[in-house]
């Protein structure tokens, strides 16, 4: 199966791990990742004005390239699927919006939200099955103690994203169990880390850190691992007493399949 | 030749303000068929009543049209007074120019030439009325109460009380209901069981009650004095007449791990059980999913310790039915489930209570005997937090919009009940308004505050989760604009309370209204507040709104005497406005009779004559006394032989043609 995938431009630069382990993992798993031409910038934050259109273009332009080929478009950084995904649920229901955007792109054919947005983690769960995974590890993680770190771009608001309960999510501890690892459940994986006011208010973002490496901590965690970039900045950076190892979820995927030698 | 009358009312301000009510009398006088039209501020006051009697005097009108509100509001006034000019009372029409017309124009113009058009087309319609006589039925004198809490038992008292009989179908093993389960009820700190379980030993020994337990409504049919009711009796395994109640078959019993409804599953029951000690009737029952004998053959121990010879395991669910003449539904609620607020952490700690369990662990007849621990280790708390509107006033999709109304009130009878039998205990409670409207509330809840001590916090909890054998509380103080991180022993989540599920089948059965919520409707949100828009059906207690106790027990009074009013009637006179066949244009397709939601039409073989037609067919009849009028048949008829009486196709016909000149 083709998938179009979107990096995104932190994964071209800070996070480069991140999208580099999860090529060579989705090569070894047959699911074909071909990037997209000429993407753009998604704007890292999604746009709440009602008339603001110039900031959701590019994602739409993805979106719409994506459509051309084969419909589903793959994402893998936190805040480029949060734009993303949101965008095309504009695009898919708000007439306004939807009018205003084809008018100004003028493609081909009118975009109207038809292309698939998936994460990397609902690729693997919903379209490869996690179950399918797990057959394809060779260095299963056995007795490694992972805390998963959701943040909060990956699923609120939860009636847009639908990737998982947001309260109560279950896809990233899912993900550890198929490589052989054991997730740690603690109560602070789904608060946000305080990334997006690390610069104005560093203290704050320093007391959320705190928090989430101590929970994680007491719970008997070894590391833990993230699918936003941001969020495994501010954790790495901005961690005081507390400090744990922070991983992409792709690097041990590429650990569990035996491809990270390679990548 | 018709001569009509058209009577315009101000309404005050209502209908004056945005429509020109002496125009609209004025474009009335050239209309054919009107000889009469005039304006007045209050046509529904008693002047008002009298110059509308005057003119069907004066000008020997045959036919009236008034102008004015909805005619679920006045229609009834206007026949009478019809009826007193010596005018049949069916030649009145409405005009609603208020409801559907000024209420929702604020053009004059516009309003103007709407209740033109509108009064335009009542008098087409008045044009083409029939006198209609009303007939009579008998009204059937027992009444049917559904739902065995105190809302039902009140209202089954007070109708047996006016000496009319009345049964009881409660779907439990036993009467009491919600009330049943809490400790003290506020704002008097009475025990709830001492008041309330006299009041189910008086339903049991009245001899014109009759407790059907265990039992549950399976049809209705029928109409208002004359309801035919089938009831389901669930097998109890247990032969009622000879039960003694004794018990000794709960202490045989093996079979240990049910869950105790009553206390809120926090402890276990034996398959074979008695809901509680004042349960009514006081006679055991048999879990049929967790009896070994009934599931796997192998037992039968308390058929063996029971001296009564009660136990019949062979016993089966008996199906029975029964007349009324009138209905009260009365099922109450239950708090909603917690499955969609994963972040106060009660799927995740035991620590984490709802108020109906906090209810039962403070009840001395409760899983802990009446001492304050904690379910997870026993322990004895230190710290506890409430946590008011969890799921109540949410708008967020996952609760309910309404206030459930009695949580401001329980959390505040817990935090006082907490501090006075335990002072070393701190309580705090999260709140978003604290809502006190009732006699002596606020006094109540301000006492909690200034007398015991309780710290009220503005603010909403984020999350709650456990931390070693502590649970944090992570919420907002809104007053002192902080962040706040509780460590807390309990957590006490005052759960939205929502319609019994049982509730909307019920409604669907007596084709009562229900909202958005599964409240059932009233007929009047301020007039008639216990009755339901049915004919015959009223409504006692939650399932028509949140409520209190005391106001619980006021309305099913006011329900009780609804019914007693209805059942003192040896008739009822029936609205003429039925659905009448006509035979020769029927064709005997069954289609009326498929539609008809109330049973009214049956089929005949009838010799039929008419031009050019002399044969023996099929035809349909309706029965005018089970027709409610509802029209159904009529649009369903391919033939057109269905017509409403007062509602013709021809009269509606008459109307769209007057609206679209």
């Amino acid at each position: 199966m083709n998938y179009s995938y979107y990096p995104g431009c932190t994964l071209k630069t800070k996070a480069k791990e991140l999208d580099r382990y999860a090529r060579s993992s989705a090569e070894k798993l047959g699911l074909h990742l071909e990037e997209l031409e000429d993407w753009q910038c998604c704007g890292a934050v999604y746009p709440q004005a009602e008339d603001e259109i110039a900031t959701k273009l590019s994602a739409v332009r993805a979106l719409a390239q994506a459509k051309e080929k084969g419909g589903k478009l793959v994402t893998l950084c936190s805040a480029c699927h949060h734009v993303i995904k949101r965008v095309n649920l504009d695009m898919q229901n708000n007439e306004y919006i939807r009018t205003r955007v084809n008018n100004y792109i003028a493609p081909d054919a009118p975009y109207a939200g038809e292309t698939q947005v998936l994460h990397y983690l609902e690729l693997l769960r919903d379209e490869l099955g996690f179950e399918q995974l797990k057959k394809s590890v060779v260095n299963p993680l056995k007795g490694r103690k992972i805390a998963a770190y959701y943040g909060c771009m990956l699923l609120r608001p939860a009636e847009e994203m639908g990737m998982d309960d947001p309260e109560n999510p279950k896809i990233l501890e899912d993900f550890l169990r198929a490589l052989g690892a054991e997730p740690v459940l603690y109560p602070y994986r789904n608060e946000c880390c305080g990334g997006y006011i690390a610069l104005e208010d560093k203290g704050q973002a320093r007391q959320n850190v705190d928090k989430i490496l101590h929970s994680a901590s007491l719970a008997g965690a070894e590391a833990v691992i993230t699918a936003c970039p941001l969020c495994l900045y501010n954790l790495a950076q901005n961690a005081g007493k507390e400090r744990l190892p922070v991983l992409y979820f792709t690097e041990l995927l590429a650990e569990a399949l035996g491809v990270k030698e390679e990548a | 030749m018709q001569r009509i009358g058209v009577f315009v009312c101000w309404c005050g301000s209502n209908i004056a303000g945005p429509v020109d009510v002496e125009r609209v009398a004025e474009a009335m006088k050239s209309v054919p068929g009107v000889v009469h039209s005039t304006t007045y501020q209050y046509m529904c006051s008693e002047v008002g009543q009298s110059r509308i009697m005057e003119a069907i005097k004066e000008h020997q009108l045959t036919g009236v049209v008034v102008c004015s509100c909805s005619p679920r509001m006045h229609e009834n006034t206007f026949r009478k007074t019809a009826q007193r000019a010596g005018l049949n009372p069916y030649m009145v029409e409405i005009a609603n120019i208020r409801e559907q017309c000024s209420w929702i124009h604020k053009d004059k113009e516009v309003g103007t030439q709407k209740a033109i058009v509108l009064a335009k087309a009542a008098v087409a319609k008045v044009m083409l009325n029939t006198p209609l006589q009303a007939g009579t039925s008998p009204v059937i004198k027992r009444a049917l109460v559904i739902g065995g809490g105190i809302a039902g038992i009140q209202t089954a008292l007070d109708i047996a009380d006016a000496g009319y009989e009345v049964d009881i179908v409660e779907k439990s093993p036993t009467i009491g209901g919600r009330m049943a389960q809490l400790d003290k009820t506020f704002p008097t700190l009475d025990c709830s069981a001492c008041i309330l379980t006299p009041k189910m030993v008086d339903a049991a020994q009245n001899e014109k009650i009759d407790i059907i337990s265990y039992a549950q409504v399976e049809k209705v049919s029928g109409f208002v004095g004359n309801f035919t009711v089938t009831i389901r009796k669930k097998a109890r395994f247990v032969d009622e007449l000879k039960c003694t109640g004794c018990g000794a078959c709960m202490e045989k019993c093996p079979s240990k791990k049910g869950k105790n409804e009553f206390n809120m599953g926090l402890n276990n029951r034996t398959a074979i059980y008695i809901p509680f000690a004042q349960a009514i009737p006081n006679v055991a029952v048999i879990d049929p999913e967790q009896c070994l004998k009934l599931k796997t053959g192998k037992c039968g121990l308390c058929e063996r310790v029971c001296s009564a010879g009660a136990i019949n395991y062979k016993q089966e669910d008996e199906v029975f039915e029964r007349q009324y003449g009138a209905i009260v539904a009365a099922t109450g609620f239950k708090p909603i489930d917690l499955d969609a607020f994963d972040e106060y952490g009660y799927s995740q700690s035991k620590d984490v209570v709802t108020s109906l369990e906090f209810e039962r662990i403070m009840n001395a007849a409760g899983p802990t005997g009446g001492q304050l621990v904690r379910p997870s280790d026993g322990k004895h708390p230190h710290e506890i937090v409430f946590i008011q509107c969890v799921g109540s006033r949410d708008t967020s999709g996952c609760g309910k919009p309404y206030c459930s109304k009695i949580c401001c009130m329980y959390t505040a009878k817990h935090a006082m009940l907490v501090r006075d039998k335990y002072p070393d205990v701190n309580v705090h409670v999260f709140y978003i308004d604290v809502r006190t409207p009732g006699k002596n509330f606020d006094e109540f809840y301000r006492r909690a505050v200034e007398q015991y001590g309780v710290d009220y916090i503005k603010g909403m909890v984020g999350k709650v989760f456990p931390e070693g054998d502590k649970l944090i509380v992570q919420g907002s103080d809104l007053i002192n604009g902080k962040q706040l991180a509780l460590q807390a022993d309990m957590v006490v989540l005052a759960a939205a309370i929502e319609p019994d599920p049982s509730a909307r089948k019920l409604a669907t059965m007596l084709t009562a209204s229900m909202d958005t919520n599964d409240f059932f409707t009233e007929a009047h949100p301020k007039l008639r507040p216990v009755e339901s828009p049915t004919a015959g059906v009223f409504l006692s207690g939650v399932c028509q709104g949140p409520k209190d106790i005391p106001e619980t027990v006021a309305q099913a009074g006011a329900a009780a005497s609804k019914v007693i009013g209805l059942l003192a009637k040896d008739h009822l006179v029936t609205n003429p406005c039925v659905a009448q066949s006509n035979e020769l244009l029927c064709n005997g397709c069954s289609q009326c009779e498929r539609v008809c939601p109330y049973g009214a039409i049956s089929y005949v073989e009838k010799e039929i004559r008419g031009p050019g037609v002399r044969e023996v067919r099929r035809v349909a009849q309706v029965n005018p006394a089970v027709c409610q009028g509802c029209g159904a048949c009529t649009v369903t008829c391919p033939s057109g032989a269905m017509d409403l009486q007062g509602f013709s196709n021809l009269q509606i016909m008459a109307e769209v043609d007057a609206i679209c000149k």
